[in-house]
């Protein structure tokens, strides 16, 4: 098997996905890194060669034509489309993000091939990709089995750990300038809007703290976020905070809003319905305070207190900050 | 201006999901079904494009008889007509991949300037069928859709798109074009109820899967699992609250090892 990871740099960082994509590409090779290769995009990328190396990439190829610098769907396509033609792949290796998300779709159709979407684990039986992959929010796993000879798979962030293989392992790193077929370049990137927070992504946070309806109105989210400044978590919201216009949408946790999974998921006034519960479940540790003690999310929380939020988040405060400042 | 919408019919968020045949399937039986969430956003931002660019408004959907609620349910928010792709019957699996050539052969015969969708089902979650169909049809597509802007008389449009940690990609793109709406486009209405007499009586054309299948699936369903349950937790209640918060926060450490 002969696989290429595409791993994702945004803002000049290097996403923490392309270790977890290396370290689940050795398994798959059993640690046969000549035959695990990666690509890297846009200019002044080459800086990440070096860590992808040290994950198993055997070699990495850099990509610093500047059609790649920002995040545009066709050149993304182009360019892994001439790799895998000229490299003879068999499995083609992104993150579930939004961008592998919104280009890995139409690259494997491109291809005729199979696409895997969003997966929790990848294997090799008998010379088939095989997937598990949360379907319905994560109420359910599907077992999903590629048919084609190449087959495309988008990772989602935070499941499989990262482990390094060699921290002194030298990337062999290859220059690579794609043939664009700029005919094909349809719409156009006009400008890329900063978001107001530069903490992770829900998706991709590791440490989550969310308010539910009983925060009351979109000011009380402050405390929320203090206590998250605390400790570098991402603040979350449930849908019926986000619907009552609490929280924007792009901080929803549940089946219509983002799926979580993060290390620790703190629930301030969060009932939990089905829907809230199927976005967060795959969470490691889950926290839940409500004043309810009927809550649904008392079933699913490690750890729950009954009680008032509005109490409880300045003693949580107290208590994180003292282990932070020790 | 053509405006066509893709509309899927999925089981609605309340949904317990059951496994049938030992993991083979999933018990459908006490499915109740919805307009998929997403897509009453792309519904609705076909009837205000229409609105303000005339034209005509197709909505398309696949499935079985049911899904044809679904197709009514967007005439009466107020789109003109109906194809209904039949799946009755037919026992193959329908990967992602069949779905969006079926798609793209109705998209092929009805030369539409645009097409909107939601920018994922929340039944399947994989948020194939927009670039797909798009790849199919050699169209550009922007997915996760918050914002577009109609130039030219809905010749162009420039487009927002929501990624990672609230940050916003915008677009430049001309018709035609696939666009995958996301939740903040718009606030979708309720269908009027003379809108729900009318669509009553709005063109709804047929058209057999077989007729518009033009391949096999790529990609099978091997198994279906039901994820792990957490055993119960330990809940504090009736404690002074300072006492079971520093109790928490000291599990969370020497516990769970996450903080």
């Amino acid at each position: 098997m002969k696989i290429l990871v595409y791993a994702e740099v945004r803002n000049g960082k290097l996403k923490s996905t392309a270790a977890e994509m290396l370290t689940e590409a050795r398994k798959l090779t059993n640690n046969n890194t000549e035959n695990i290769h990666a690509v890297l995009l846009g200019e002044g990328c080459s800086a990440h060669a070096q860590t992808l190396a040290a994950y198993g990439a055997g070699k990495v190829f850099v990509v610093e034509t500047p059609e790649t610098n920002t995040y545009q769907c066709e050149p993304h396509i182009q360019t892994i489309s001439q790799l895998v033609q000229n490299n003879g792949y068999t499995l083609v290796l992104g993150p579930a993000s939004p961008t592998g998300r919104d280009f890995f779709p139409r690259l494997a159709v491109r291809h005729k091939a199979g696409m895997l979407t969003d997966v929790v684990s990848v294997k090799n039986d008998s010379g088939k990709i095989v997937a598990r992959r949360p379907i319905y929010a994560g109420k359910c796993i599907a077992e999903v089995c590629s048919q084609t000879a190449l087959t495309f798979v988008t990772v989602r962030p935070n499941v499989i750990p990262s482990e390094i293989f060699n921290s002194s392992a030298s990337a062999a790193t290859e220059k690579f300038t794609p043939n664009f077929n700029a005919s094909a370049f349809k719409s156009k990137i006009a400008d890329v809007r900063k978001g107001k927070s530069e903490k992770p992504d829900l998706t991709e946070a590791s440490l989550i703290i969310s308010g539910g309806r009983a925060m009351g109105n979109a000011d009380n989210f402050k405390i929320l976020h203090d206590l998250a400044d605390i400790v570098g978590a991402t603040v979350g919201a449930s849908r019926a905070a986000v619907d009552s216009g609490y929280a924007p949408h792009d901080m929803q946790v549940g089946q219509t809003g983002k799926t979580v999974n993060p290390n620790l998921y703190m629930a301030f006034g969060i009932s939990g319905s089905i829907q809230h519960l199927a976005g967060m479940r795959t969470s490691k540790v889950i926290v839940a305070i409500n004043t309810d003690p009927d809550a649904p999310i008392f079933q699913k929380a490690d750890y729950g207190i009954v009680a008032d939020l509005f109490q409880a988040v300045p003693l949580f405060k107290d208590e994180l900050k003292k282990i932070t400042d020790a | 201006m053509k405006i066509l919408v893709l509309v899927k019919h999925v089981p609605d968020t309340e949904t317990k999901v059951r496994l049938a045949g030992g993991g083979q399937a999933l018990d459908e039986s006490e499915f109740k079904y919805m307009v998929n969430p997403y897509d009453e956003f792309a519904i609705e931002e076909a009837v205000r494009t229409q609105e303000k660019n005339g034209g005509e408004s197709v909505v398309v959907s696949m499935g079985p008889a049911r899904v044809q609620e679904a197709m009514r349910k967007a005439m009466a928010m107020g789109i003109d007509r109906g194809v209904w792709i039949n799946t009755e019957g037919h026992t193959q699996e329908l990967d992602s991949f069949c779905v969006a050539t079926a798609l793209a052969k109705v998209i092929g015969e009805e030369k539409p300037d645009v097409v909107f969708l939601g920018q994922k089902a929340i039944d399947d979650d994989a948020a194939h069928i927009g670039p797909m169909v798009a790849e199919l049809c050699s169209l550009p597509h922007v997915q996760v859709v918050i914002k577009a802007e109609w130039q030219n008389g809905g010749q162009s449009a420039r487009v927002e798109r929501e990624v990672e940690g609230g940050m916003v990609e915008v677009y430049d793109v001309t018709t035609p074009v696939i666009l995958g709406a996301h939740k903040s486009l718009n606030e979708p209405r309720f269908p009027p109820l003379p809108g729900i007499m009318k669509a009553k009586k709005k063109p709804l054309a047929e058209k057999k899967i077989t007729e518009v299948l033009t391949d096999s699936a790529l990609v099978t369903t091997r198994s279906y699992s039901l994820p792990a349950e957490k055993s119960a937790g330990k809940v504090f209640k009736g404690e002074p609250l300072p006492d079971m918060v520093k109790k928490v926060v000291g599990l969370l450490r020497s516990e769970a090892k996450v903080i």
